[in-house]
């Protein structure tokens, strides 16, 4: 019962990191670009939140109607007014130019929030748990997977029934041909983005409501989104959620047999995977 | 005009220059123990690992296209196999050193096969994983200190000199002679056949493919020789530091973030990039060191402008206005001396 | 003096180094149907890539209903009524047959074309249409293209080399059908590997050769010498 327990409660922490990976699928998905600043943008949004929650004095969860506009925006103008100038063959300068950025958010996360672990507040929603068959579920691991859930069920009816899905699959399809349809695609590349960090301002908010976080730990969320990606094969988001069930079980798991080896059960996993599936468990896209 | 009034030549007169110079440079600086302070030998046995590192890095990923953030695996890799070799193997220091540098390539043909089955920037993000495999695991290994490190023992200092001027002196021409070691390595590694290749992949893979080039073997040796050489260097930065801990030893902004500006400040894909992107490197942090996180912001911002701007860095600049190429590498064709000017 | 709906002047296009057009100058007038015919690297495809802005060039070497459109990004030179049925077809693989049509058609232009009448010209289309486009034989595929650049309701359609591996009875209809689609008041320009094809359908006829005009002229008064000399450069 209790390795049952560990199960899901690794699962439902899955939820969180399928919601770190999916705004990394989602952009590579369209424009074939991976953001290395992506685990840092999911901090920057965990400490949006903390300072909208202290000045406005609203639940963590409220913050969401700031921080997922404000992340979206600044996703816009971060893709037309940055990103876009690096996408071409060449494949270093957008890792080189997104690798600067993550250092400069971090340094300037240092520099106005200090090294200090911070963490929101949420009240009774960190604590409340539901009794289900024997297993105490926390009701926050259980509105994350939720929340997973619908925004992954969200990215996908966008991406296949609506125009703007239609111009995400055209643009990455063919971006020449794309231009021809009256697509500008560096107008679609930034709505992507938006997209994706709108996606990620979430995935920081609950991240900030579950733990403490600081400044220092954005590469770590992109290493659990990254491999979420990879478990569950390219350019499929249900699999994205898939890989990070996965990679959550693997270190609950972990975390089980001996406190110290929680992430590297989950990176030992990814790795086997990568061994015996190169191309994920449900891929869809060659890479 | 005849065409025997022109030759084909891979020298220059700047790159004639350059070797005389760099000669008389050369035996300044081993000479460094008799005219330089212990702070001033510091500093430079640190710009010399540095200078290692980034010319690694950028053979690695300016020739061979292999853009890693992962090379900390290997710095700290090296640096604990000098602490496990020499505290448990009882090896002298100075033997520990190369040890780390072939082991570092035994365990980088394993996590080679591994990650080269990701592709692109996928591949930069599974070099990470791996560096953070290794740090947990080392930090799992009590042995060694666990996650909280620990110390080279006195014996063992002892052991490389007796007196500390001795040490400090050894540690030195140290780093001074893997600095030598890695650039002429890199520079003959790129005028060989395989650096042929290499220079043909990075300029086309799919051509270079159709000429019957193994790009997948080229790549896996450059990987594994890069590897190997960035745990000596790794080694013997910690023989410097005489501390090893998790944290430091597999720092992705010590030994990757510093290491990747530097090589795209001075100028990606060339020799004398990483030498001028290191020469810059200290000169800012030894005025803006103060400024602390704002440092490494300024440092993130130049090297994105340059990136967007400048691609081919400072000493692409330099070059573009005075063509001059210190290492030789392409081939030119120069008017012969005895040109009588029709 | 005609209503020219395509001016060029004096047109140059580069691939880094290498120069793939020299000086074209070349006029459409509304309505006609124009060919240009030319050896493989003749200019042709470059030629269609400039006047659609998938590549840039001086502003006013292209005018387009008298406005400068030669630097003119690809997505707004769409939105003004330029349509392009891509060499190769070219078709997105990750739409459907219907999504490829509606996508064309996102321009916002207004006219005759809308998805009911490409189905109409075209009736398979509408039995395959949630099927992905990769599912579709090469003529079907050539068909969606062909109604994709209809759907913008574009006053000058280009289509390059629209028979290229294509079966000769499949060839036959769609240029059949071609009539149907100029009759309506569009322009075309048609780039054509098969002369006969091109002299045939077409009122006037330019013939490309290393990246210059070699040969203009009517496509009934030219006489076969006169177009192996400029197709081949043979004196």
């Amino acid at each position: 019962m209790e390795w049952f327990n560990a199960v899901v409660q690794g699962a439902l922490l899955g939820g969180l990191y399928a919601l770190f990976a999916a705004g990394l699928s989602l952009i590579f998905g369209v424009m074939r670009l991976v953001n290395i600043a992506h685990g840092d943008l999911i901090v920057l949004a965990a400490y949006l939140g903390l300072s909208v929650t202290l000045v406005l004095g609203i639940h963590p969860l409220l913050a969401l109607i700031v921080v997922v506009p404000a992340m979206a925006v600044a996703g816009y103008i971060l893709q037309r007014g940055i990103l876009n100038q690096t996408l071409g063959q060449d494949l270093l300068p957008p890792l080189l130019v997104t690798f600067g950025l993550s250092v400069i958010i971090q340094n300037a996360l240092l520099e106005i929030y200090t090294a200090d672990p911070q963490k929101m507040n949420a009240g009774l929603l960190e604590t409340a748990s539901v009794s289900l068959g024997g297993l105490s579920l926390g009701v926050l691991p259980l509105l994350t997977f939720a929340v997973a859930v619908l925004v992954i069920a969200g990215l996908q009816w966008t991406f296949y029934r609506t125009a703007l899905g239609r111009a995400f699959r055209a643009v990455s399809d063919n971006q020449d041909i794309a231009q021809l349809m009256g697509l500008n695609r560096h107008h679609i590349f930034g709505l992507s983005m938006a997209l994706a960090l709108a996606v990620t301002a979430i995935a920081g908010i609950l991240l900030g409501i579950r733990t403490s976080f600081d400044p220092s730990i954005g590469g770590g969320r992109l290493i659990f989104g990254f491999e979420a990606v990879i478990i569950g094969g390219l350019g499929n988001l249900w699999g994205t959620l898939a890989g990070g069930v996965i990679l959550g079980v693997a270190q609950t798991i972990g975390a089980k047999i001996d406190p110290g080896w929680q992430i590297l059960s989950g990176h030992l996993v990814f790795l086997i995977i990568l061994a015996v599936r190169p191309n994920g468990l449900f891929p869809r896209i060659s890479g | 005009m005849s065409h025997r009034d022109y030759s084909v030549t891979r020298s220059s007169r700047a790159a004639r220059v350059a070797t005389v110079l760099g000669a008389i440079l050369l035996v300044v600086l081993i000479a460094a123990p008799w005219w330089a302070g212990r702070a001033d030998m510091r500093l430079m046995g640190e710009l010399f690992l540095y200078l290692a590192l980034a010319s690694l890095w950028n053979l690695l990923a300016g020739y061979a296209g292999l853009v890693s953030v992962g090379q900390q695996a290997f710095v700290g890799f090296g640096g604990y196999m000098l602490f496990a070799l020499t505290i448990f193997a009882g090896l002298p220091p100075v033997v520990a050193v190369l040890g780390a540098g072939v082991l570092g390539a035994l365990i980088a043909v394993p996590v080679a096969l591994l990650i080269f089955r990701l592709r692109g920037a996928y591949f930069a993000i599974g070099t990470w994983v791996v560096a953070e495999v290794f740090r947990l695991s080392f930090a799992q290994i009590s042995a060694l200190g666990g996650g909280s490190g620990s110390s080279l023992p006195t014996n063992i200092v002892r052991s490389m000199a007796a007196s500390r001027d001795g040490r400090e002196s050894l540690s030195y021409w140290l780093a001074l002679g893997a600095a030598v070691l890695v650039i002429t390595v890199v520079y003959l590694f790129l005028r060989s056949r395989k650096g042929l290749a290499l220079s043909a992949i990075r300029d086309n893979e799919l051509a270079a493919g159709s000429l019957g080039i193994d790009i997948w073997r080229t790549k896996f040796l450059v990987y594994v020789i890069t590897a190997a050489l960035t745990a000596t260097v790794g080694a013997l930065i910690f023989l410097q530091k005489l501390r090893i801990s998790p944290d430091a030893a597999f720092s992705v902004n010590d030994w990757t973030a510093f290491v990747i500006f530097i090589v795209v400040i001075g100028g990606i894909g060339t020799v004398e990039g990483p030498i001028i992107g290191t020469l810059i490197f200290f000169a800012l942090r030894e005025t803006l060191a103060d400024l602390g996180t704002i440092y490494l912001i300024v440092l993130g911002i130049v090297a994105i402008m340059i990136m967007l701007k400048a691609p081919k860095g400072v000493w692409g600049l330099i070059r573009a206005r005075y063509d001059l190429q210190l290492f030789p590498l392409g081939f030119r064709v120069e008017r012969s001396n005895n040109d009588k000017g029709t | 003096m005609p209503d020219m709906v395509l001016e060029i002047r004096g047109l140059d296009a580069h691939y880094g180094d290498f120069q793939a057009l020299y000086g074209i100058d070349m006029t459409v007038a509304r309505g006609e149907m124009l060919a240009i015919i030319g050896a493989n690297g003749a200019g042709k495809t470059t030629l269609l890539r400039s006047i659609s802005g998938l590549m840039k060039n001086g502003n006013d070497q292209i005018r387009y209903n008298g406005a400068p459109i030669g630097a003119m990004r690809a997505d707004l030179v769409a939105r003004l009524g330029i349509a392009l049925v891509p060499e190769g077809r070219q078709l997105f693989p990750s739409l459907s047959v219907e999504e490829n049509l509606v996508i064309g058609g996102q321009v916002g232009r207004k006219g005759p074309w809308s998805l009911s009448e490409i189905y109409a010209l075209f009736p398979i289309l509408k039995e395959r249409r949630h099927q992905p486009s990769t599912s579709l034989s090469g003529g079907q595929q050539q068909m969606v293209a062909i109604g994709r650049a209809l759907m913008a309701n574009p006053d000058l359609i280009l289509f390059d080399e629209i028979s290229l591996g294509l079966a000769p009875v499949i060839i036959k209809s769609i240029y059949q059908a071609l009539p149907n689609i100029v009759g309506q008041g569009m322009t075309a320009l048609i780039v054509e590997q098969d002369i006969a094809r091109a002299l045939s359908v077409s009122s006037r006829v330019y013939c490309l050769q290393e990246g210059r005009v070699s040969l203009e002229g009517a496509s009934g008064g030219i006489s076969r010498a006169e177009i192996s000399r400029a197709y081949f450069g043979v004196t």
